[in-house]
């Protein structure tokens, strides 16, 4: 059974007591299909009214979904023929991150992704969706040859973050990440950077360097994870809850904050609801956005990333008065 | 509650970055410790070896224990004062000040605090100096300003003086202190990761040096963008530097750590790092490095 999360049980019962209405008017032969008809409404408009006004952290919790559809799911319904292609030529094959070839609409592309396990066997090959350096340097890999190549390079982003291990910092974390942001704002193909589920910091932020950020509407993004912030703001995990509304970190805030461009619409309930429905939407918005940048030359391509990186921040300059970071609170 | 913030503090105006007193030196040990608290001191206490050192002796030293070559935290400014020629330095983008885009709880309040601690405005001193007479685009993150930590004007101070350093065709060298980026700016700390990288990556284009200096402590974001980036990564003895912290990969990976795990010389043996140079050594290192790139810089201009 689908992992149910306690804001969706109003919905759980409503549906349920419309399946045993059914089975009544079955099995006693009675026609209830009025009573019926009544209750369905109340639950289109009660899944209108919940999933059309979930608090942040009840899409961290959709984001999080053990059946949110990862990367391996979108590929047959976005892609023909993908072929994988795997390693960094240093060290290993990360399999928390995937890449290759692939054709989008009749285009080759070459698609890098992050991979979260379904299960917690394959979540343990997958570490849980936290690559290493080496899963950063086989992405960078990929891409450099997208560069080389001329193919436009399309990420999807669903990562809780990099590894936090001790093997990590040996084999050079920070410098794997770095070097994918450095290399992946220079590109002169389109680059477009998907958030198809967990956004979690600079893990996320390694495959994130694209001319457009697209972000599915129950995905966030974000510089910590909530529990992680709740722990320094609060000295408490349990407070996650606060701290997912703090960080600004939804797919809206993302939008308004100038770094996310697009927001690819979800069935009601969330992608897991419905993965073909999902597919279509990430592949029209993707399309209208590759079509858009294919368009653009070479040098436009790099300089309007470089632009785009460039305007994100919010600070002030020339204030006239001192202290000026305070002006805002002190007229309040 | 910010009107009474206000009224009991004594640094309603922030004078010309070149008045400005040199802020209070950070000891790890005593992370608290103000010039407030003492006011006339004569002495610091090493937290290493536990030699008393008089302070004349220490700052002769460029504050490194002359018993056990500790270390200690320093200001922006000191770094500056230890590295650049004397009175070649000219402050860039000073007028930059934090916003609190997110309204985020208690980041006013941290802002307040970090002022009053380090007398900056902000978490990175940028600009123009020479070192043994050759100009170079410096940036030193200010450890005593929120733990140097990234948010929007740590990283768009970061960006303009790089371009400007491409715009002058000069070489970069950065100062990394941080924690990492700022959480309280959220998002738009984790894209200051991408846009200073993007900007070392401009530079790069133009064949222009860039030289990384890691002290104590370097993490997460800023480990993750500028501070690796460097053409040459010097670290100063025994600074803890990583992505993770070890706190952090203790707690979620019940994983011990080897004592000398992060450290400068941890990341020198596994081939991160080029160079572990005393703080003492610094300007002269430095000083060979640029050098030695001065022709290069010239042949690669016509290349």
């Amino acid at each position: 059974m689908l992992q149910l999360f306690d804001f969706e049980k109003p919905i759980a019962e409503l549906e349920q007591k419309i399946t045993e209405l059914q089975k009544f008017s079955t099995d006693k032969e009675i026609d209830l299909s009025q009573e019926v008809a009544i209750l369905e409404k109340k639950v289109d408009f009660l899944k209108k009214e919940i999933y059309g006004s979930l608090e942040p952290w009840q899409k961290v919790q959709i984001a999080r979904h053990s059946e949110r559809p990862n990367f391996y799911d979108y590929v047959p319904l976005l892609f023909e023929d993908f072929i994988e292609l795997k390693g960094d030529r240093l060290f290993a094959d990360d399999r928390s991150i995937a890449g290759g070839i692939a054709l989008f609409q009749g285009t080759p592309v070459t698609v890098v992704a992050q991979v979260k396990g379904k299960g917690t066997k394959e979540n343990i090959k997958r570490n849980f969706g936290m690559p290493h350096p080496e899963g950063y340097r086989k992405a960078l890999r990929l891409m450099d040859q997208a560069e080389k190549f001329g193919r436009p390079i399309l990420t999807f982003i669903d990562t809780p973050g990099a590894a936090c291990d001790l093997a990590a910092e040996e084999r050079g974390q920070g410098e794997a990440i770095a070097r994918c942001l450095l290399t992946m704002a220079g590109y002169h193909v389109p680059v477009i950077s998907t958030v198809i589920g967990e956004g979690g910091s600079g893990g996320a932020l390694a495959l994130g360097v694209g001319n457009v950020v697209l972000i599915l509407e129950n995905s966030f993004y974000s510089v910590i994870a909530p529990e992680s912030c709740a722990s320094i703001l609060w000295k408490d995990t349990t407070k996650a809850k606060e701290a997912a509304e703090a960080l600004k970190f939804t797919a809206q805030d993302l939008l308004r904050l100038g770094v996310a461009d697009e927001i690819i619409l979800e069935p009601l309930g969330g992608a897991h609801k419905n993965l073909r429905q999902t597919a279509e939407e990430v592949s029209q918005v993707i399309s209208k956005h590759l079509l858009r940048l294919r368009a653009e030359t070479p040098e436009v391509l790099r300089e309007n990333r470089y632009q785009k990186l460039r305007g994100i921040g919010v600070y002030q300059e020339n204030s006239k008065k001192p202290l000026g970071f305070l002006e805002k609170d002190l007229t309040k | 509650m910010f009107k009474d913030i206000f009224k009991k503090t004594k640094y309603v105006t922030i004078q010309p970055a070149a008045q400005r007193s040199a802020p209070s030196d950070v000891s790890p040990q005593q992370p608290s410790l103000s010039k407030k608290d003492l006011p006339d001191s004569l002495w610091s206490k090493c937290p290493k070896c536990g030699e008393v050192l008089f302070n004349k002796d220490l700052e002769k030293n460029a504050r490194v224990c002359t018993r056990c070559e500790y270390h200690f935290r320093i200001s922006a400014r000191s770094r500056l004062a230890i590295l650049a020629d004397e009175n070649s330095f000219e402050e860039w983008d000073s007028e930059l000040l934090p916003l609190d885009p997110l309204e985020f709880p208690g980041y006013e309040g941290k802002l307040l605090e970090a002022l009053e601690k380090s007398g900056t405005t902000e978490g990175v001193l940028t600009g123009l100096a020479k070192i043994e007479g050759i100009p170079v685009v410096l940036a030193f993150n200010e450890a005593n300003f929120m733990m140097g930590s990234m948010g929007s004007v740590v990283g768009e101070k970061i960006v303009r003086a790089i371009e400007q350093a491409i715009n002058l065709r000069l070489p970069v060298v950065i100062f990394s202190t941080s924690g990492g980026a700022r959480m309280q700016e959220g998002i738009l700390s984790l894209y200051q990761m991408a846009k200073t990288s993007a900007a070392l990556g401009k530079l790069a284009d133009k064949h222009l040096l860039y030289i990384s200096v890691l002290t104590d402590p370097t993490f997460g974001g800023v480990t993750a963008s500028y501070a690796s980036l460097g053409d040459i990564l010097i670290a100063e003895p025994n600074a803890l530097i990583g992505f993770t912290g070890p706190r952090v990969i203790m707690q979620t990976m019940r994983q011990e750590l080897p004592k000398d795990a992060q450290t400068a010389e941890f990341n020198q043996e596994h081939g991160l790092i080029d160079l572990i140079v005393q703080r003492t050594q610094m300007r002269s290192v430095l000083a060979r490095l640029l050098r030695c790139h001065q022709e290069g810089a010239q042949y690669a201009a016509t290349v």
